[in-house]
């Protein structure tokens, strides 16, 4: 049998990016959207983020979870995703990629720190 | 004429020429786009077409890696940014023009040499060829055509000497299967070549040992994953000597570590191509058959200072046999003109970071400036850093009008010398997308410079 229900809402997301000069980039996105996803339909100023638009290539972007928030993101990291991550610069114990995590209901409020691109402050 | 407090309130407008359409020349011009207001950056290529390594080093089988070219190809359709290709700085136009017409010029045409042995039969042996030959070769390289004249893939065993990332790119690219590299933008011309390929066993010559590879575990991962090719550590000892050391690593090298030693221990069942890894031999000699074709190599076994680290060469030898040798031991960046300053010994120019020595206005940017190691992300990340320093040093420049490209464009046309537009570029990109179709290939490239301007003009 059939049964008629209205396509399920997805729920909006509030969610910031702290850049690496300290300014606080908040946007809300859509449930079931990467946050590579967010970034570029919000078109965030993040210079160079997602240079391999999703596919695993690149580590552009990489972000920085709070451990509690680390912790309860529903997946891990695949070896492929470590793979990656193992070249970003400013790696730490709770870096994902963007383009790898999903956004869900409850991470309503979520914040994540943008690491800076570069490997130095050299630039003088 | 105006001196400024922030580059944006300029009224002149900022002439910048960056010399090489790679990585580090686009996110260059990205910053300084988004930095400046009134500029006009004009990107010179040597080639028809933009790029760099990404076009023609990264390999066909890793077409994600080269969806950055979708940001850059936006970067050239800015009204403020104009592609100028076809034009080899330093043989058609004279870097000091540049400095003249500019106020801003940036050396950013990456590493166009490559180290070598120098060792016996390396010029000489048939079939000793460079990685980066046998990589222009399958990528399209105008300048590496053909060289299926001087390649020969009927033998059984092959050499590769060094062990970084390019070592695995040439790896794989010989061992995968013929079907997956076909669905790839690996020219027709090296696909043919490679389907006769008989190779079976390829050994990968290390100078150093385990702890010391050069390439990234995403590489190394893909590897062990090619359907019917397993990957054989010849001395497993030296890998599972590593397992009291790997916990105190930093986490990328203790996940590469991990890796490779679980990839030595595994057994696995006999595969129908086999790819081995052996450690602390450095080649002395490559040694031919009565055709002159090369039939092994001579390695010196070295061991390590058990301190520092370094390279000693033993008296022990041992030979490996092979038909074909590749030698993979790094590029080399070479300066665009003789006057400009160059250390030859590091193969940089002398900079302070990025700043060109005793050439204010000038700068290096990418491999030229860092030499060649690292991917994309690292040469962005030198591209941004350097493009702070401009923005910072524009702040303290006097500013006066200069005619940018206008007299570049005068002087060539004087010469009857076709420039390829970002227009151009299109259309050779087209050309090759509708070649590549009929084949079910992302793109067919074009290798005959000749003919991709006749399209693009
Ligand atoms: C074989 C190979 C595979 C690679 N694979 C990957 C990968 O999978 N992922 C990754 O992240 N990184 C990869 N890299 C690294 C990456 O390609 C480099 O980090 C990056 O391309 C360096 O950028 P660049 O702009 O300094 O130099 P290049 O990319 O070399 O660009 C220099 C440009 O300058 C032009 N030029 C040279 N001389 C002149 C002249 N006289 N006048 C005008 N123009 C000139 C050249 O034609 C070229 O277009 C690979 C590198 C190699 C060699
Ligand atoms: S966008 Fe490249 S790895 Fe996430």
């Amino acid at each position: 049998f059939m049964q008629t229900s209205p396509a399920p809402k997805k729920a909006r997301v509030t969610v910031t990016f702290i850049r690496h000069d300290g300014k606080r980039l908040q946007i809300q996105g859509k449930e079931g959207d990467s946050l590579l996803d967010v970034v570029v339909n919000n078109d965030l100023d993040l210079e160079g983020f997602g240079a391999c638009e999703g596919t695993l290539a690149c580590s552009t972007c990489h972000l920085i979870f709070k451990k509690e928030d680390y912790d309860r993101l529903p997946d891990r990291p695949s070896d492929e995703e470590l793979d990656m991550l193992d070249l970003a610069y400013g790696l730490s114990d709770t870096s994902r990629l963007g383009c790898q995590v999903v956004l869900t209901k409850d991470m309503e409020g979520l914040e994540v720190q943008v690491p800076s691109g570069t490997s130095d402050a050299r630039g003088s | 004429l105006c001196r400024f407090t922030t580059p944006v309130r300029c009224h002149t407008i900022i002439q910048c020429a960056v010399v090489g359409s790679g990585p580090a020349g686009m996110y260059c011009a990205q910053r300084l786009l988004k930095g400046l207001e009134r500029v006009k950056i004009d990107i010179y290529e040597s080639l028809p077409v933009p790029f760099g390594l990404v076009r023609y080093g990264v390999a066909p089988d890793h077409p994600e890696v080269k969806n950055v070219t979708n940001t850059f190809t936006s970067i050239l359709s800015e009204d403020r940014v104009e592609f100028c290709g076809n034009i080899h700085i330093g043989k058609d136009v004279r870097t000091k023009m540049l400095q003249e017409a500019y106020h801003i010029v940036i050396l950013s045409h990456g590493a166009d040499a490559e180290r070598v042995l120098g060792i016996p039969g390396e010029s000489t042996a048939k079939n000793v060829i460079s990685a980066r030959e046998f990589v222009g070769w399958y990528n399209g390289l105008p300048q590496n055509r053909c060289m299926q004249n001087k390649l020969d893939l009927e033998c059984e065993e092959a050499v590769i000497v060094g062990i970084g990332n390019v070592a695995l790119d040439v790896s794989r690219i010989l061992l995968s299967p013929i079907d997956l590299l076909a669905e790839t933008d690996i020219t027709e011309e090296s696909l043919e070549v490679l389907k006769k390929s008989k190779i079976r066993r390829l050994t990968l010559l290390a100078r150093r040992g385990p702890l010391q590879v050069a390439f990234t575990i995403k590489e190394f991962r893909e590897m062990t994953k090619i359907p019917d090719v397993l990957t054989i550590f010849d001395q497993p000892e030296m890998v599972s000597s590593l397992q009291s050391v790997i916990p105190d690593l930093p986490r990328p090298r203790k996940r590469l570590m991990d890796l490779m030693l679980q990839t030595s221990k595994a057994t696995v069942p006999a595969a129908k191509k086999e790819f081995h890894i052996r450690f602390l031999h450095s080649p002395t000699s490559f040694n031919v058959d009565e055709d002159g074709k090369l039939c092994s190599v001579t390695c010196a076994i070295n061991e390590l200072h058990p301190e520092t680290k370094k390279v000693l060469s033993t008296s022990s030898q041992n030979t490996i046999m092979g038909g074909l040798a590749m030698r993979s031991i790094g590029y080399q960046a070479i300066p665009l003109e003789s006057e400009l300053p160059f250390d030859v010994h590091q193969g940089i120019y002398k900079h302070q970071v990025g700043r060109l020595e005793g050439m204010p206005g000038t700068y290096c940017c990418g491999w030229v400036q860092t030499g060649p190691e690292g991917v994309i992300l690292s040469t962005m990340s030198n591209a941004f850093a350097l493009s702070g320093t401009i923005l910072k040093d524009l702040k303290s420049m006097r500013i006066e009008e200069k005619p940018g490209l206008d007299i570049v464009k005068n002087y060539l046309s004087a010469q009857g010398h076709p420039v390829v537009s970002f227009e151009g570029w299109r259309k050779i990109d087209a050309e090759e997308q509708r070649r590549g179709k009929a084949k079910g290939k992302p793109r067919e490239k074009m290798t005959d410079v000749g003919e991709m301007i006749q399209i693009a003009i």
